[in-house]
């Protein structure tokens, strides 16, 4: 293991050098764990995140983490992750569809708890019947409970994602936890080029001090510390407390908005800004939706990308701007519930314009063609159904 | 850190509550206490919402009188009853989600290993029969097995007594109650053997009758925790409510089945056993 410097953050994320290597999505989300100067990682496992934690854990046999272990599952492995956090440690996990449900009674107990930590999520099927195959339903469960949700398109994404959800997590007026999710086999399995800063560089180590709640360690005054179930003391307390913590999580939420913008360029990411009919997607959808831009473009069609970063806190603001005059929205998913397209629907006035899908879902491939199929039907093109080259 | 977080800045004592200011005062904070001094000093917990007559209430009153190092112990509890006390008292408390007490424990326990190696930092759990030994039961066990270094203390009143009046894994077999309309079906968990098989290194299980005793058993499991591995008290706290003990009887009851099956039991490795008189052959020293 090289000696690692401590950098700030700010450096880290936006002016170090950066080395272009060619790795998975599993590969990238270890290399910026192990550039994060995290404390301990919490494992348990599930295909297709096992890969992630496998390598995490490679990495703290190699010094880079103070502490790691196999939990008993996912329940445990979060409500650990979140007394460690309490204890003031930097902590990161990462799970996968089913294990995503198992843990989700902790995970959404982390953002009211204050628990600034990084969860990978690595998408797959939720059963039954049972697959193991990508599919982002997942995704879905997590948006109403008040943890930041990044949604990575490929290896890089990966990369700078989990990086930066450790710097934002931990900001004072952020202070919530942030999933960065993707798609798992598609981009955790695959191979992608990715710029990733100098090896021998970390972020500043978690100053559990710096927060808006202290850390449970006997180390700062009040005596009595108590954060949590404000039910025992009477239940008018109970009510008023837990509406008005309710709110901070949501605004907490919100603020992290610009720190999204400072170190990840913003929630969205538009290719083509004057188009007539977008293409609105997240992770490895949005990869296929900057492939049926280019299709639209080689046939001469005005189409434009919107991909979505950022799903909680969601840019409702920004998509809003860039639909404004489109005159037809699509929006490919790899679910079937298609949690973006309602998401877009409730951000902009006129809403009939959006056509929800294409959808893939049980790990089904997204093909191109599925995309230009609806950009045909938005723009009133009569096609044969034949492959486009 | 410790008694520096309890202190209160200079210039502030006449703005804090009367009560922060006695208890640093007069509190246990940086001193021994003996639990036969109660009632002499400014305890860590004073008003809770137990019910009348609540022996739970009374075993943690005992508790946080017999810290070894109550301004470096942090406290974790679950859904249940004894978290009605616990949260209100002096020492930092955490409530998690219903039986997740020991994962919490585990993370909390090693964060605070890597941050202040050389500190003395006691985690204990204090939950129910619920809480550990049913919902927790997963967690409850692998802590054990990964020999994390905290205490856990099992508050037995052999009933969901907090959602109001529940058949749980340690209520008696054939007692009937809400969803055991036909009477529990199975025999009461042997938590107590679980521990020693699971890896525990201090073992022990009581009905709190003698306060002396149960002081030397909570110190003893959070010192034996703080230096070797995984320590489990079993204390029985009957609910006087969902089994109908009338107040002044609740002592009464737990002599009887102090008698039946909650004779003290005290259990432990070799190695804590030389660790611990090797401490008495200490204290003889000194007295000598």
């Amino acid at each position: 293991m090289p000696e690692q410097k401590v950098v700030d953050a700010d450096y880290l994320l936006l002016e170090a050098p950066r080395e272009r290597k060619f790795i998975t999505g599993a590969q990238a989300m270890a290399e910026a764990v192990k550039r994060a100067n995290v404390d301990v990682a919490i494992a348990y496992p599930i295909t297709p995140q096992s890969e992630v934690m496998h390598l995490v854990g490679d990495i703290w046999a190699q010094g880079y983490l103070k502490d790691y272990y196999r939990a008993e599952e996912e329940y445990g492995a979060m409500s650990a992750i979140a007394g460690a956090v309490r204890g003031g440690a930097r902590a990161f996990s990462a799970t996968s569809g089913p294990g995503l449900l198992r843990g989700l009674e902790a995970i959404a107990s982390w953002p009211g708890h204050r628990i600034p930590a990084v969860l990978g999520v690595l998408t797959r099927v939720v059963n039954a019947p049972l697959s193991i195959q990508p599919d982002n339903v997942e995704i879905a469960y997590l948006l109403h409970s008040g943890i930041i949700v990044l949604h990575a398109e490929n290896q890089q994404d990966v990369f700078d994602f989990t990086l930066a959800s450790f710097v934002i997590s931990e900001m004072v007026d952020v202070y919530i936890p942030i999933a960065v999710c993707t798609e798992g086999f598609f981009v955790t399995h695959a191979k992608g080029y990715v710029n990733m800063t100098p090896e021998d560089m970390k972020l500043p180590p978690r100053d559990p001090y710096k927060a808006p709640v202290p850390p449970t360690d006997c180390e700062i005054p009040p005596a009595r510390i108590q954060r949590d179930a404000p039910v025992q003391k009477s239940n008018f307390m109970s009510y008023l407390i837990h509406a008005v913590w309710q709110q901070e999580v949501w605004a907490s939420n919100i603020r992290s908005m610009k720190y999204i913008y400072k170190y990840l360029g913003g929630p969205i990411e538009v290719v083509n800004p004057d188009a007539e009919v977008f293409v609105v997607a997240s992770g490895c959808a949005a990869a296929q939706g900057r492939e049926a831009v280019r299709y639209a473009q080689l046939e001469g069609l005005n189409v434009g990308l919107v991909k979505v970063k950022s799903i909680r806190p969601f840019p409702e603001k920004e998509i809003r701007q860039v639909l404004s005059k489109a005159k037809a929205v699509i929006v490919p998913e790899h679910n079937i519930i298609g949690w973006l397209a309602k998401e877009v629907k409730a951000a902009i006035p006129d809403n009939d314009k959006v056509i929800g899908g294409p959808r893939v879902y049980g790990g089904m491939t997204l093909p191109v063609e599925l995309i230009m199929e609806k950009i045909y039907e938005s723009l009133g093109i009569k096609k044969e159904k034949k492959v486009v080259v | 850190m410790g008694l520096e977080y309890v202190r209160i800045s200079p210039g502030f004592e006449k703005y804090m509550p009367k009560d922060y200011v006695d208890l640093v005062q007069f509190g246990p904070f940086g001193k021994q206490i003996d639990v036969q001094q109660l009632g002499q000093f400014k305890e860590l917990v004073e008003e809770h919402p137990m019910c009348a007559g609540c022996f739970m209430a009374y075993f943690v009153r005992i508790f946080y009188a017999s810290l070894p190092n109550p301004e470096d112990t942090i406290v974790i509890g679950t859904a249940g009853c004894a978290r009605l006390a616990l949260s209100q008292a002096a020492v930092p408390f955490i409530y998690g989600n219903y039986g997740d007490t020991n994962a919490v424990a585990s993370g909390l326990k090693r964060a605070l290993s890597i941050r202040f190696p050389d500190k003395v930092k006691d985690v204990v759990v204090i939950a129910g029969d619920g809480g550990l030994i049913d919902i927790g039961f997963g967690m409850t066990m692998h802590s054990w097995f990964r020999r994390e270094k905290f205490t856990t203390i099992m508050v037995d009143n052999e009933v969901y007594g907090n959602t109001g009046g529940q058949e749980s894994g340690m209520s008696p077999k054939g007692v009937q109650l809400k969803m055991a309309p036909k009477g529990k079906q199975f025999d009461k968990i042997n938590a107590v053997e679980l521990a020693k098989t699971a890896g525990c290194v201090y073992v022990a299980k009581l009905a709190p009758t003698n306060p002396k005793r149960i002081a030397k058993t909570v110190k003893r499991a959070i010192l034996a925790a703080r230096h070797f591995g995984p320590t489990f008290i079993h204390a029985y706290t009957s609910c006087n409510i969902e089994y109908s003990i009338p107040t002044e009887k609740v002592l009464e009851d737990a002599r009887k089945r102090e008698k039946q099956d909650f004779g003290f039991y005290e259990w432990m490795t070799d190695e804590v056993k030389e660790f611990f008189e090797e401490i008495e052959r200490q204290k003889e020293e000194v007295k000598a």
